[in-house]
């Protein structure tokens, strides 16, 4: 068909034009307008909360034991960074909830990658670690300190149970939503079974796990909590659910509420510094940013 | 059919004599492919046209060892056949350079070899410049021009040792918009003639059959048998539209006799 060779420029032309048309835009200008759009919104919700619970003591529907101020919740928190406490608590439980969940990671991922991959195992055991994430891990709690006594055994031990099926389970549904085409490709391109996992299987199966590993973390902080509530000991140190149980203990309503704070600060903080750039950076990648 | 004389008498880059291939077993058994015989010659173009359920993709997909016969052998004097399937199927995670490169990845290459080669056919997919763009930020036609450049990498990658190369293609331009496939058709021709290799397309479309292959082989369907081919080489624009009109009557007459059974 020789005359598609005397077309040929006008070709290239007409592919150009279509390339031009068809390529999707890119809008990707970062304002102050952009920045003030994502700040403003939860700042002014924090700012009415305060409002509301500042008015809310004011009028002193509830007595002062019940509903603090914010003011005196303030100093509360204000005290015990001066005092240099709220370091030692803090340090207290997010290191033990990063080991727990370090741990958890080493164990949760070659687990997940065998249920994924195996089907016997699949069958034996995926139902029971679906079943493990909707149980609620403070329900170790009473079994571990009769196996553990309250040590740090016991808050590892419900920390893993907590994170473990989480993050298996985050990983089996990132491999089991990988488009078959992949594999393929990967097939008639001639890779092996180990290039295959390592340059096709992982790298699809990232976003799944990455929302794995988000909720594992979550579910090793709230575990953590609970049992740093419930089990206390010297031999624990004093985490933050123990400065939130001995609060409970003194009826100091302040630190209660310093605490639940202190313990979702870390929540949101380790979120906003950790997850959320690592989330963006992986769905931007594959061009799945709509949610940011 | 002069022309199966001419391809058996010259060396043939795949040949299939007598492959079956059934899904499944006993009573739900269904044959897919019953007895067929195919040759293609190294660096000939041929067209597989059939309707769905012919067995086209099996037929490929066998021959790109995905999957195997159930009775018949595929001998291939060529290297590693290169697959482009009907979606672009590019990583979602790499660049669309990274993307080509991943083929000759596979295959040992070097890294600043991987990317001279990557760019080199990119720039014969009319893609130079665009080897950073990921593949969401590249349209449905240039996808399918980076998923050309990977076959041809991996085509040109099995080539090395001297052997002819081959490319399957599985209605690679079906999911495209009528300009896009017409010009990729083009460009398809063009890469095929600067690069020689042999390529098996399946197709549903007697056009785009007519207009890039050498040779026209039409399949019935359940099961895929042979039924007639059409040598379309070289065809004058009036001569094209007869056998275009031919191939669309044999083509209309197979699956009317799906009706009738």
């Amino acid at each position: 068909m020789p005359q598609h060779d005397v077309v040929d420029e006008s070709v290239a032309a007409v592919e150009a034009g279509l390339d031009a048309l068809d390529t999707p835009t890119q809008r990707r200008t970062w304002s102050w307008r952009r920045a003030a759009a994502v700040v403003a919104p939860p700042v002014i919700a924090a700012v009415l909360l305060l409002v509301v619970w500042q008015a809310l003591w004011a009028a002193a529907f509830w007595p002062e034991y019940q509903l603090p101020s914010p003011a005196s919740v303030w100093a509360v928190i204000v005290e015990n960074v001066q005092n240099g406490q709220a370091f030692d608590v803090l340090w207290n439980s997010v290191h033990r909830a990063v080991l727990g969940f370090a741990a958890g990671v080493l164990i949760g991922t070659p687990l997940g990658l065998i249920v994924a991959k195996v089907r016997v195992v699949r069958a034996a055991i995926g139902p029971l670690l679906s079943g493990l994430q909707s149980l609620p891990s403070v329900a170790w709690v009473p079994a571990a300190v009769l196996w553990f006594g309250v040590t740090p055994s016991t808050v590892y031990f419900v920390v893993l149970m907590g994170s473990v099926p989480s993050i298996a389970n985050g990983l089996v549904a990132g491999i089991d939503q990988i488009p078959p085409i992949l594999p393929r490709v990967g097939t008639v391109l001639g890779a092996s079974r180990l290039a295959s996992a390592r340059h096709i299987l992982l790298p699809a199966a990232l976003p799944g796990y990455l929302a794995g590993l988000k909720q594992g973390w979550a579910f090793s902080w709230r575990s953590l909590m609970a049992a740093e509530i419930i089990a206390v000991s010297p031999q624990l140190g004093k985490g933050l659910g123990a400065f939130l149980e001995a609060g409970r203990d003194l009826s100091d309503m302040p630190t209660v509420i310093a605490a639940i704070f202190l313990i979702l600060l870390v929540g949101i903080g380790i979120e906003l510094l950790v997850f959320r750039p690592l989330e963006r950076s992986v769905l931007r990648a594959r061009g799945l940013s709509g949610a940011f | 059919m002069t022309a199966t004389l001419e391809t058996s008498a010259m060396t043939t880059a795949v040949r299939l004599t007598g492959v079956h291939k059934t899904f499944g077993s006993g009573r739900s058994a269904v044959s897919a492919l019953e007895g067929v015989d195919l040759s293609v010659a190294p660096g000939e173009f041929v067209c597989l046209l059939g309707a769905s359920g012919c067995g086209k993709t099996t037929l490929l997909n066998l021959v790109a060892g995905l999957d195997r016969p159930t009775a018949g052998d595929i001998t291939l004097s060529t290297s590693r056949p290169a697959v482009m399937f009907q979606e672009a199927a590019l990583m979602p995670w790499l660049t669309a350079s990274r993307n080509v490169e991943l083929a000759l990845r596979f295959g040992g290459v070097r890294r600043t070899e991987r990317r001279e080669r990557a760019a080199e056919l990119l720039e014969l997919v009319r893609l130079a410049g665009l080897g950073d763009k990921r593949p969401h930020e590249l349209s449905g036609g240039m996808r399918q021009r980076v998923a050309l450049a990977r076959a041809l990498a991996s085509a040109v990658q099995g080539a090395r040792d001297g052997s002819p190369a081959l490319m399957l293609m599985d209605e690679p331009f079906s999911a495209l918009d009528a300009i896009t496939r017409d010009v990729l058709q083009g460009e398809l021709l063009r890469v095929w003639r600067a690069t020689n290799t042999a390529v098996l397309f399946v197709t549903h479309d007697v056009r785009e059959a007519v207009r890039l292959g050498q040779r026209v082989v039409l399949l019935s369907s359940r099961p895929g048998r042979v039924v007639r081919e059409w040598q379309v080489d070289g065809l004058n624009p009036a001569d094209e539209l007869v056998a275009v009109e031919e191939i669309n009557t044999s083509l209309r007459e197979v699956i009317s006799s799906h009706a009738a059974a």
